[in-house]
């Protein structure tokens, strides 16, 4: 009988999974270092939380072709100016808020979680809140008291009361508006902003 | 309360005791199982079975009340909403897959090793915490639900990420449990033989308990959290648990139809390299749209794009398996679900996968009814198939290796069984794939994305009959399971013959 060939040899294939699977842990760790930096809040992908002071939009770039967000000039959330460690514990309250009323079981954030509500990656910039001026008010009424202020574009989907606090409301309301201004690479596509309508 | 009044609770609650003592009583006579007739690790794997069985259960329930409230959206509304019952739904899955895995694992190792498992006490001391834990966690989720914005809402009732929703003190349980576990496996091959199966089963092992520890921080900045949370979901579901189900299809292979060892393992080696090569940097596919940089859309695009690769080799495998060996095998329900499990898991994991995995259609794709259509189909092709597969596997040893085929009384039982799980699975995941092209049309391409937009599409007559159809076949998988159990209890009851001894071949 001929020998094996390597392509059918048990230890040819063993190393090869050895090999294979450390060469690509390794590309996997270098890169997740090298995305880790990138995405740290304050750098070019991810702002600072102090972002929430500002204006943001969010446009399509001829030259990149594909939709960024823009930072404007100062547009101070509920009216006041946050420095960067007083947003941050605004917006973290937010975050914690969102996880713990599990709002991604309903909700997607970033497009990811379940699909029975709409993504809240730009639902800060989104047209529902009619206008700039009415958009914060509306926001906090509806998070406090979902049912009453409810809105379900003829769907009859309620979002329930949550026992949301007016603290927690800011809160999430300030984690939305800064989240609207990471870089997403383009997604949502085509999504038409609440500035855009002016 | 006076005495009179407690005397009657207490004659209440022995009475209780005393039926459901007959109830048990009844139920085992009439499954007529006898669990001193296994060796004491496949006990331990039994008990692990069961649970998986009852968590299958909640998983098929929940889904459905979540399935009705997409159609009627005041559904149980404030009670039990979409967010709990679709949590509980997602939750009851994984969870009840990696029982059904550690007792998979715990029924071949004795095999396996040659040996006796070593810390089989603290194997059952493990089972029972796990259990008790899980049904604490449940019932939290049930009863409380939410709770304020704070460190301890992470710590006692939700962490609020999908699929790895259980609170901080249950992941320090999870991870407790998967080290004793893996304890158990590494020190009773180390006690008795190693194999290549071996090998690989106890470093997957080590990946599938460490990598749960990059899910188990809070983070404020969301791109990271998110970084670190697929760390756990995709390295586990496209990676680990795939080479998981290899390790088990391989000892199956060799048990139903007597393949040789030498041919499982070099297969199992080559699928290890293809299914790490490609998943590990697959994990790309996740990183998009999350704020990481625009390199993962080349990698993550290229390397999710390789991921069918194995799945396509798998199939092969098992179909020239079962050719060659002239489909001889003892245990036909077995067999076929197997059959099932290649295909399901290339159509369901590897097609639906694949056909939204690049990033051009990814951008339209990503967060709608399309994802729901491939989480249907590849978590029940690749890994429901086959946990279903080795309870019949085990069911027939506990038997006493009694002959189960195709021709067997009763046999409609497995097959009508087959049929509907398969149906009922394969029907959601076209009315959620219809449902997810809709909703990428006319809410993303047409109308960007915005809340009205999203609505508009939910709203669509094609998107509420697809959801229609959804509950339908929800209701088919259901009866299914409903005979997947029946049969499991009573199939080779009444059988005498013995299956014939697979020699390696």
């Amino acid at each position: 009988m001929s020998e094996t060939p390597l392509w059918a040899s048990e230890s040819f294939w063993k190393k090869t999974a050895i090999w294979v699977t450390a060469g690509s842990f390794v590309i996997l760790v270098v890169l997740t270092m090298d995305s880790l930096s990138q995405t740290s809040a304050g750098g070019k992908r991810v702002q600072a939380y102090s972002v929430i002071n500002k204006k943001i939009d969010y446009q399509f770039k001829k030259d990149l072709n594909k939709f960024m967000p823009v930072i404007g000039e100062d547009e101070f959330l509920f009216g006041k100016q946050l420095t960067e460690e007083e947003a941050r514990q605004l917006v973290d309250l937010g975050k914690k808020t969102t996880q713990s009323k599990n709002c991604m079981n309903c909700h997607t954030l970033l497009g990811n979680g379940a699909y029975y509500a709409p993504d809240l990656t730009k639902a800060w910039l989104d047209k529902g809140w009619i206008s700039k001026d009415t958009r914060e008010n509306m926001m906090i009424n509806f998070l406090m008291d979902p049912e009453k202020n409810a809105r379900t574009f003829g769907s009859n989907r309620k979002m329930p009361d949550l026992n949301i606090t007016e603290q927690e409301a800011k809160g999430i309301v300030a984690f939305l508006k800064w989240m609207s201004s990471i870089d997403t690479n383009g997604f949502p596509y085509n999504f038409t902003t609440l500035e855009g309508e002016d | 309360m006076t005495t009179s009044a407690l005397d009657g609770i207490i004659q209440n609650v022995t009475k209780l005791r005393e039926q459901s003592r007959d109830y048990i009583q009844g139920f085992k006579s009439w499954v007529q199982l006898d669990s001193s007739t296994l060796s004491p690790g496949r006990q331990l794997a039994v008990k692990y079975f069961i649970v998986a069985v009852i968590l299958f259960f909640a998983q098929i329930l929940f889904g459905l009340l979540a399935a009705t409230q997409f159609i009627f959206p005041g559904f149980l509304y404030e009670i039990l909403d979409f967010s709990v019952n679709r949590m509980v739904h997602i939750n009851a899955m994984v969870v009840w897959m990696l029982y059904g895995f550690i007792g998979c694992v715990y029924w071949l190792l004795e095999d396996e090793s040659g040996t006796e498992i070593v810390g089989l006490k603290l194997g059952n001391l493990a089972f029972w915490v796990l259990t008790g834990a899980v049904t604490l966690v449940v019932l939290v989720y049930l009863l409380v639900q939410i709770g304020p914005g704070k460190d301890s809402s992470l710590w006692f009732i939700n962490e609020g990420r999908e699929y790895i929703e259980a609170p901080r003190w249950a992941d320090i349980g999870i991870v407790v449990v998967m080290l004793i576990f893996f304890y158990n496996v590494a020190a009773t091959f180390s006690k008795g033989k190693w194999s290549g199966i071996a090998g690989v089963l106890t470093l997957d092992l080590v990946a599938l308990a460490g990598l749960y520890v990059a899910g188990m921080f809070y983070m404020t900045n969301i791109t990271h959290e998110q970084y670190w949370w697929w760390w756990v979901i995709h390295l586990w579901v496209e990676a680990t648990w795939e080479v998981l189900v290899g390790v088990i299809m391989a000892w199956s292979l060799m048990k139903l139809l007597g393949v040789r060892r030498k041919i499982v393992e070099t297969w199992l080696y080559i699928e290890v390299a293809l299914m790490f090569g490609s998943g590990i940097l697959g994990l790309g596919h996740h990183y998009f749209w999350i704020g990481t940089p625009e390199y993962w859309l080349t990698i993550g695009g290229f390397f999710s794009a390789l991921e069918p690769i194995p799945l396509v080799a798998m199939v092969v495998h098992a179909v020239y398996d079962s050719g060659a060996h002239s489909f001889k095998t003892g245990n036909h329900p077995a067999l076929a679900w197997i059959i099932a499990q290649a295909f399901g898991n290339f159509f369901g994991a590897g097609v639906w996968g694949f056909m939204h995995t690049l990033p051009q259609i990814n951008l339209f794709t990503h967060g709608t009814q399309w994802s729901a259509s491939h989480g249907h189909l590849a978590f029940f092709g690749a890994y429901a198939t086959i946990n279903i597969a080795f309870f019949y596997l085990a069911i027939q040893h506990w038997r006493g290796d009694v002959w189960m085929a195709g021709g067997s009384q009763n046999a409609w039982r497995w097959k009508w069984a087959l049929g509907l799980l398969n149906a009922g699975v394969l029907g959601m995941t076209i009315a959620l794939l219809i449902a997810g092209y809709e909703q990428s049309f006319i809410e993303r391409a047409v109308e960007g994305s915005t809340w009205g937009g999203y609505f508009s599409a939910q709203n669509h007559p094609s998107f509420q009959n697809a959801m229609n159809w959804r509950l339908f076949f929800g209701a088919v998988t259901a009866a299914g399971f409903v005979l997947l159990v029946w049969d499991l209890l009573t199939i080779g009851k009444t059988e005498t013959r013995k299956a014939d001894v697979i020699a390696e071949h």
